[in-house]
């Protein structure tokens, strides 16, 4: 019978099918941080049980961790103690633990394909729902919750119900200045944040073919704000090139055997899916949210919607529109920026830095502007020196942090102040999501550069007249 | 083991006519930061409950007492966003035994399932009937009925049944968890883990 790629990983790892019920699902790789997992640990605890594979399980503080002076003790005693408990909970149960000041450190879903952890074909999850970013790599990567987490130290295994399968194809090329991440806000304005829920998905057409492992990661990462389970594409030469040699990879023997795998993970011909969808990327603009869920995003070029033009209620926009201080009809171009975050699991990798630095590069950032640019890694903290970012950031009036998810959720001391606009390179621009007030708009990272050195949102295709796609 | 079982609920309700509610707004990421199970509930829909100051927004569901109950009734596309298993916990914390809205996010669904908060999906048609009748007499009782699937609006007497997997119906109705199941069966795991192709 003919199998879509998520058919094959999938069923490669169901221990057993329950009648009436979910799958018993086998999880290769594990993830954790020190947020979802202190309940789960003290759950084994409490039922007396210990970890099944620890050698699966890798440990890394990054949600609640400081972005400058890493080096010193965290001031906020209840995050103290929280990363505290993962240190010790990893100890006590055999765990790779990769905390601050190590220099393996970093945000989860940055560092795992850093070392090799994630791999094709792989089941992965961790108690976050941007675990999708693994999917980049054809791997069924998946957010979960706590009662998860505590699953998986157990038995390894979860209990769900097999997804339903979509495909969504974008074929064509991109145009100037667009980016993965518009492709991806492009493809959440279309179906909604709630449009891919009860599905996982799988992106193909050559926008993703072309695209780097970088992009293919923030691509994957957005399928959460569609409501999918997760998203992937199918591994390819661009995959296999960047998993090989990698510390946690596999090597000699174990990579010709890997291999074999890997290249069975295609989708065959013939196979259906339970929902289709195909976008021209030729016709995606840079894109930018206006509204309080990533669905609410447009074309930079656009003016905010009329209520009755969008799906869902009147109130409920009202209610978005009215948070965000914006009208019916407003122009997006010209709002003014407080705030530039570039960062986080969706836009904190090194072709970021890149795409904000050849921006910013000969400008100077906009007075008005507070911009905090937050690698994903220590891996990607060093090359933004190495390839001479760092200086392009300094002439141009910016600094850089130390990594850590920062301002995405702002639940350090990153929190961008109520009533301020902030142009930001992550996931969600719900309400209060980047600290209490804050007014958040989606973005790329050039679209962040055009506005970090304008002061206003501006289209950055005004700025760039050549520019090496990204 | 893990929680109180669940198998006819009759209450009150509090509408939350709003769309889209995200686990953000249940619970704001700067209250993740216990290690502990305790005290989420003070910290339901913070930011829409609460001031800056901490006094009460007085136009907010949750803070009119004329609203109770242990049924939580909200808008479309219930629980999406972030997978954090702490949305559930401040729901269920504060008192609510289960949530009925016309869509919900997997996650959160899945979460709610996990830790004994049964998650309702209705028809759009008989979401709005219950957030009129509620509006209209806030002592209106819903009456969810778990072994036959079914809630029922107490007042008209109308009714619609609702889908739950039957092994998750089982966790419920027993109080019994995913890890009870996945222990019983350890040694076919370790089993089949000998065999996986990475």
């Amino acid at each position: 019978m003919s199998k879509t790629l998520f058919d094959k990983v999938w069923d490669t790892h169901v221990v057993k099918k329950i009648e009436g019920g979910p799958d018993v699902l086998f999880i290769d790789r594990h993830l954790i941080h020190e947020v979802t997992s202190p309940v789960a640990f003290l759950g084994l605890k409490t039922r007396g049980i210990k970890v099944l594979y620890p050698e699966r399980t890798f440990a890394t503080a990054d949600h609640n961790t400081p972005t400058i002076n890493q080096h010193l003790p965290v001031a906020d005693p209840l995050s103290a103690k929280q990363l505290k408990a993962l240190e010790t909970n990893s100890n006590e149960y055999g765990i790779s633990y990769w905390g601050l000041g190590h220099q393996k450190n970093g945000i989860v879903h940055v560092v795992g394909p850093e070392y090799g952890i994630t791999q094709p074909g792989a089941t992965i999850v961790c108690g976050d729902s941007h675990t999708s970013t693994h999917g980049a790599f054809g791997a069924i990567a998946f957010g979960i919750g706590t009662s998860e987490v505590e699953m998986v130290l157990s038995t390894q295994c979860i209990m769900q119900p097999k997804a339903k399968s979509m495909r969504i194809n974008v074929i064509g090329k991109l145009g100037l200045g667009v980016t993965p991440k518009d492709v991806a806000l492009y493809i959440i304005s279309k179906l909604t944040t709630s449009g891919a829920t009860g599905y996982f998905v799988e992106y193909a057409g050559e926008v993703f073919e072309n695209m780097s492992m970088e992009g293919r990661m923030t691509v994957c990462n957005l399928s959460i704000e569609m409501g999918a389970r997760g998203g992937m594409i199918a591994p390819d030469e661009t995959t296999f090139n960047y998993v090989k040699g990698r510390e946690f990879s596999p090597k000699g023997e174990a990579w010709d055997k890997a291999m074999a795998y890997w290249l069975t993970l295609k989708t065959d011909a013939d196979a259906t899916f339970d929902k289709e969808l195909t976008f021209d990327g030729s016709t995606i603009e840079p894109m930018i949210t206006y509204g309080t869920n990533p669905g609410m995003g447009m074309g930079i070029s656009n003016h905010i919607p009329d209520a009755e033009d969008v799906e869902g209620g009147v109130t409920t926009y009202e209610k978005s529109l009215k948070y965000m201080g914006f009208s019916e009809g407003d122009s997006i171009v010209g709002k003014p920026v407080d705030f530039v975050f570039v960062g986080s699991c969706t836009n904190g990798r090194i072709e970021d830095f890149r795409a904000f630095a050849s921006l910013v590069k000969g400008r100077k950032k906009a007075d008005n502007v507070t911009a905090w640019l937050v690698p994903g890694s220590h891996i990607v903290e060093a090359q933004i020196k190495e390839e001479g970012l760092l200086d392009i950031f300094i002439e141009a009036g910016f600094t850089l942090r130390q990594p850590g998810c920062s301002a995405c959720l702002a639940m350090n001391d990153d929190k961008i102040p109520a009533g301020k606009y902030a142009v930001s390179t992550s996931n969600r621009n719900f309400e209060g999501r980047q600290g209490p007030g804050a007014r958040t708009m989606l973005a790329s990272p050039l679209v962040a550069a055009a506005a970090a050195v304008t002061g206003v949102v501006t289209d950055p295709r005004t700025l760039i007249h050549e520019l090496e796609l990204v | 083991m893990a929680y109180d079982n669940f198998n006819i609920l009759k209450s009150t309700a509090v509408p939350l006519p709003i769309e889209n509610v995200d686990t953000d707004q249940l619970i704001p990421a700067r209250f993740l930061k216990a290690t502990e199970r305790v005290g989420f509930g003070d910290n339901l829909f913070r930011d829409w409950r609460y001031n800056a100051d901490n006094t009460p927004k007085q136009d907010f569901i949750l803070n009119n007492p004329v609203y109770s109950g242990k049924i939580l009734v909200g808008g479309k596309n219930f629980g999406s966003g972030s997978s954090r298993e702490h949305a559930a916990w401040a729901v269920y914390d504060y008192g609510f035994r289960c949530v009925v809205s016309s869509f919900f996010a997997d996650i959160f669904r899945n979460n709610c399932l996990n830790i004994g908060v049964l998650p309702v999906q209705v028809s759009p048609e008989f979401l709005e009937k219950i957030f009129t009748a509620v509006f209209a007499d806030p002592r209106a009782e819903l009456e969810v009925n778990l072994p036959e699937q079914t809630i029922t609006l107490l007042s008209t007497g109308e009714q619609e049944s609702f889908e739950i997997s039957p092994y998750k119906k089982g966790n419920m109705t027993n109080g019994f968890d995913d890890i009870d199941y996945l222990q019983n069966i350890k040694t076919e795991i370790q089993e089949f883990a000998l065999h996986l192709p990475l």
